[in-house]
């Protein structure tokens, strides 16, 4: 009997830690060893060749340039935060149609990528819905926004702003109106204007969040895939670390130099959230 | 007067930012109603002549194999929530309730796969997935999603921790096994946990593309993503029939939207800030 009392909690565990170590941990090890190889991914045999593979990641500048990408999606997600807070802000103020106003800066966010793909190629085809809306306003506009190398990361980067603005402006939405209310009263009556309240009052209550969203737009700008590889395949130079790693390891089988991306990826990934635990503790985290 | 200036801009910046968020969709969704003639003049905003006009709907359904790519999206849908609601309910159950040596390495454990983002592995878990031989089979994805589920045991966990313990102990008093307590005490009052992570789990396996295309590329297999993705090669200068298969992939999340909204903001709220 007191056997069976001490397995028990391991019964209820059996699935999911199984499902973990065989999904997350086994990979997350594996890929560290393939990645001192140069594995094609489906031979019998490959050779160890020590940190070959880190070693042309750094050094061959055409697989170092998607770095360089990412910086262009690391600053759409910059401009997207100023712009969630703002409307944040001012929907916590009341305003008239706020609950449609809300749910048309969210709903983007909850659109299938490859229907959000679509609706922007065709946005930004020639004479699409941009040019055509530009013609209106009296701009003649015939550019290649998505066939331009310089622009093309631009255009990209902005769908991504329209893709995720929402889950930003929800999540700070959501930390303004935790705020007490009794605060705001209490600086109205003192006198305080709009501004005021925001530094003192809005600004100390959404820093937790502010932090979160800050990590997840970095981790997010390194790891971005689905709308460049949908909408270009990642041509005119708008190939991103993912896009070349799921090409490295699934159309060259190099699987060999793909898992040293990914571990590199990973490394990035994991480093800027340490380093974000160490700059804003997290009081809330339960678990531990 | 500076109240009314303040007004007015925030009324306009706010008009300004439906017509970005709006403008794209509507366009997509009219030009979804256009002929072929009609699309051929090349005036990308002007109004469909036939607001009735289906036909395009029709040809993404039946060429573009949309029903196939839904049923896969139902089945996978309906194993990866189900599961996750057991796996995640059992495993938090076992954490809160439980009292056992090496609780702080397994919480470790779940911890850590927290940060490791899903698109790094994939070109291992691809060999997991293959070695199982389960490569190209609607299984891979739904194990995917069950394994992968770490914010789901957040979330059950923080709801668990406010049912009071009395609850179990009364129960076991009157001779209940562990797995009754679990059944019959915690299950039913985990009911707003569910439904969070229902719809989070819902919406994340319907809209996913970068699974199901690494792991199916059977077109027989296409779920919604991929299949509107396939869109692209046959249809790929017919933007009229393009339109309506997207449009076809966002009106059920339309539809889930009007009706959930509170439960959607409350649930990606929580799923973000675990």
């Amino acid at each position: 009997m007191r056997n069976m009392g001490r397995l028990t909690p391991w019964l209820y565990l059996a699935a999911p830690l199984g499902l973990l170590v065989i999904f997350t941990y086994v990979p997350v090890v594996s890929m560290f060893s393939y990645s001192l190889t140069n594995w094609d991914g489906v031979s019998y045999d490959s050779e160890f060749v020590g940190i070959d593979n880190y070693v042309q990641l750094f050094t061959r500048p055409e697989l170092f340039q998607v770095f360089f990408v990412s910086l262009y999606y690391l600053a759409a997600s910059l401009f997207q935060i100023v712009v969630a807070l703002y409307f944040a802000v001012v929907l916590s103020f009341k305003t008239r149609f706020r609950n449609f106003f809300k749910g048309i800066l969210f709903f983007p966010y909850l659109i299938n990528g490859v229907a959000v793909g679509f609706v922007f190629l065709y946005f930004f085809k020639q004479g699409g819905t941009l040019d055509s809306f530009l013609g209106l306003l009296g701009v003649q506009s015939r550019q290649f926004w998505l066939g331009d190398p310089d622009l093309v990361n631009v255009s990209l980067s902005s769908v991504s702003v329209w893709r995720f603005l929402g889950l930003n402006f929800v999540l700070f939405l959501g930390a303004i109106s935790a705020i007490p209310s009794e605060l705001y009263e209490a600086a109205e009556i003192d006198g305080a204007n709009r501004w005021q309240i925001f530094r003192s009052i809005i600004a100390p209550g959404i820093k937790p969040i502010l932090g979160l969203v800050t990590i997840l737009s970095i981790s997010g700008s390194l790891s971005v895939f689905e709308i460049p590889y949908i909408m270009t395949g990642g041509a005119n130079g708008s190939t991103t670390f993912v896009i070349q790693t799921v090409k490295q390891a699934f159309q060259f089988d190099k699987t060999g130099l793909a898992s040293a991306a990914a571990v590199v990826l990973l490394a990035l990934i994991l480093l800027i959230t340490w380093i974000q635990r160490k700059i804003v503790p997290d009081e809330r985290n339960e678990l531990a | 007067m500076t109240r009314i200036l303040a007004a007015t801009g925030k009324y306009a910046s706010l008009v300004v930012a439906c017509v970005v968020m709006l403008l794209p969709l509507v366009t997509i969704f009219a030009t979804s109603l256009k002929t072929s003639q009609e699309m051929a003049t090349g005036e990308t905003l002007a109004l469909p002549r036939n607001w009735f006009n289906f036909d395009n709907y029709v040809t993404a359904f039946a060429k573009g194999d949309m029903l196939v790519a839904f049923a896969n999206t139902a089945f996978i849908l309906l194993f990866s929530i189900t599961g996750t609601v057991l796996i995640g309910s059992m495993a938090a159950y076992a954490i809160d309730r439980f009292a056992f040596r090496l609780k702080r390495v397994v919480l470790g454990l779940f911890l850590v796969a927290a940060l490791v983002p899903g698109v790094t592995t994939q070109v291992a878990t691809f060999q997991v997935i293959d070695g199982f031989g389960l490569f190209d089979t609607r299984w891979a994805p739904i194990l995917l999603y069950l394994g992968t589920d770490i914010v789901a045991i957040y979330i059950f966990l923080q709801f668990i921790r406010s049912i009071p313990v009395s609850l179990d102990e009364a129960a076991r008093v009157d001779g209940a096994s562990s797995f009754k307590i679990y059944r019959s005490v915690i299950f039913p009052l985990l009911k707003p946990a569910i439904a969070t992570v229902v719809i989070i789990k819902g919406i994340t396996v319907y809209n996913d593309f970068y699974i199901p295309f690494l792991y199916m590329p059977s077109e027989e297999l296409g779920v919604i993503s991929t299949s509107l993705f396939r869109f692209k090669g046959p249809f790929g200068a017919h933007w009229e029939t393009l339109s309506a298969g997207a449009v076809l992939v966002i009106l059920p999340t339309l539809i889930v939207f009007l009706l959930l909204q509170r439960f959607i903001y409350n649930g990606f709220t929580s799923g973000a800030t675990k």
